[in-house]
């Protein structure tokens, strides 16, 4: 069993100054994972009539992208490629003292405590991280011929599960990371060619009306990913910015159906 | 809560004045001032050479004139852009996070990398002083005389303070070209996932010989190896 001491950010709301909170607590055992472990403490402060410790959880597997705080100064915590559901109370030491924040970012305000709100990466989105296409018939999944490597690294930009991790991480609350991912995964694809330059164009200026941070090619947001997204998604977006921004290509896929 | 609205037709983007954008403006100004940094570094090794070498080679730049004052116009427009853009984009950073961590642990964040926005400003000071120093003479060394190159650099360098100003600056100056030039690859999109370690790797032999010549000026007047002739 571990002893530990958390120090947690609690806010009652949007509006609230919050400030850092120190609870003891005792006999957790390392199997647990750190949102259980965030369970446990809850229950006792419910008994005790307190108001527990708000953080956002959904699937406790990994693949939601719903968790996320910053342990210890790291986002989702020590280990790497982790979600905070996924780690484990044993990457934690008998009488640690852990702190929990929520990410920060201006464009992630706090809603309380732990929970922020991240529609900003929704809307980052909404702007052009999709592809238009005319409903029909099925088409033959072998019939669009895309090279084994494309498939591969667009495989790998789609593994974001949209935690907002990078832009916590990153020093200069920076979501390229996130949106790098987002248009890679579809400027890899033929499906995704139509309207590649314009949802370049389109998820930057929305990332950057949200507020959040340029890149300076730290490579924290990297470290930080649970889905060990590359900075190699960077420099594509960087390429089809220039590219997009050089050729002035008329805007009209946006507006078009399909392929 | 409050909601930004999304974009929705591309036309009503202005691409020149995304993030992205102004970062590649550093990025291609950087390219102008690493060249300069490099053929700089090249013409000061004549110092080796002797008087007459470098004395020659001075008076070469200064006979072409037009040519001199091109460069110099490039240059300066290249150290105000990229200045302006870096700090803009710097401040736009500062205020992407109003309430800071209470702690907060780097990872891969590396000293070159976290300080740029000091490394930076610490050399245009440099250059400006340099400038002072040894162009224009407005604080020149001891024995200034405009037409010999040569014993300027020795007489500015004998003096222990000036050589420990230029020494601690070719060291920013490493460090903001390291980061620097490893940067701008990803910034204009050129990387790629095989050549990120040899890029490193080369960027760090470049800047480390960037570094060392120029160091090796001070230092060869201060040993004595390098004195009037
Ligand atoms: C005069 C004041 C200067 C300031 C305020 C400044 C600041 C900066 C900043 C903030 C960056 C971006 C760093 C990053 O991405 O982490 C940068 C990049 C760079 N700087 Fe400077 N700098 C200055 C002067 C110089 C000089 C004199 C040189 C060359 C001798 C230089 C060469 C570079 C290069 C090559 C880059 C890489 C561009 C990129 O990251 O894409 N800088 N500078
Ligand atoms: S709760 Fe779904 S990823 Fe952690």
């Amino acid at each position: 069993m571990l002893n530990l001491t958390l120090k947690v950010w609690r806010q009652k709301g949007p509006k609230d100054a919050g400030q850092m909170v120190t609870y003891p607590a005792p006999g957790i055992s390392p199997d647990m994972s750190f949102l259980e472990m965030l369970d446990v403490v809850n229950e006792r402060m419910m008994e005790k009539d307190e108001e527990p410790i708000a953080f956002d959880h959904d699937c406790r597997e990994g693949i939601c992208g719903s968790c996320g705080t910053v342990v210890n100064g790291i986002a989702h915590g020590p280990r790497s490629a982790t979600t905070a559901c996924q780690l484990h109370m044993r990457s934690f030491k008998d009488g640690d003292t852990i702190t929990v924040e929520p990410w920060r970012a201006k464009p992630f305000p706090v809603l309380k405590d732990l929970i922020v709100d991240r529609s900003a990466y929704d809307r980052i989105i909404a702007a052009g991280g999709f592809v238009s296409v005319n409903t029909g018939g099925c088409p033959d999944g072998n019939s669009l011929p895309i090279p084994k490597e494309n498939a591969e690294l667009s495989m790998d930009a789609a593994a974001c599960i949209g935690c907002g991790a990078c832009a916590a991480a990153c020093p200069n609350a920076s979501a390229m990371l996130f949106v790098s991912a987002k248009v890679s995964q579809l400027a890899l694809l033929p499906q995704g060619q139509p309207e590649r330059r314009d949802r370049v164009l389109k998820m930057v200026a929305q990332m950057d009306a949200e507020g959040f941070g340029g890149c300076t090619n730290i490579g924290e947001c990297e470290s930080a990913c649970p889905k060990e997204i590359k900075l190699e998604n960077i420099a594509r977006l960087n390429r089809d910015f220039l590219v997009a921004t050089v050729t002035k290509r008329p805007v009209t896929a946006s507006q078009g159906g399909g392929a | 809560m409050s909601s930004i609205p999304i974009i929705t037709s591309a036309s009503s983007v202005k691409p020149l004045e995304a993030t992205v954008a102004k970062k590649v403006l550093v990025a291609i100004t950087g390219i102008v001032l690493f060249g300069f940094v490099l053929i700089h570094m090249v013409g000061n090794i004549q110092l080796y050479q002797g008087p007459e070498k470098l004395n020659h080679y001075a008076e070469l730049l200064q006979s072409m004139k037009p040519v001199l004052w091109t460069f110099r116009i490039v240059l300066l427009a290249a150290v105000g852009v990229h200045a302006l853009f870096a700090i803009l984009l710097w401040l736009r950073n500062r205020s992407a996070r109003p309430v800071a961590y209470e702690s907060q642990r780097f990872v891969s964040a590396t000293l070159t990398s976290r300080t740029m926005i000091w490394s930076g400003p610490l050399i245009g000071l440099f250059v400006v002083y340099h400038i002072l120093h040894f162009t224009t003479g407005t604080f020149p060394p001891p024995h200034f005389n405009s037409h010999n190159v040569y014993n300027n650099v020795v007489y500015a360098f004998q003096v222990p303070g000036v050589s420990i100003a230029y020494i601690i600056a070719m060291v920013a100056l490493g460090f903001h070209l390291y980061h620097g030039g490893v940067s701008l690859f990803q910034t204009l999109g050129l990387r790629t996932p095989h050549d990120e370690k040899p890029l490193k790797l080369v960027l760090w032999v470049i800047t480390t010989i960037i570094v060392v010549v120029n160091i090796s000026f001070p230092l060869a007047v201060l040993t004595g190896l390098v004195g009037l002739k």
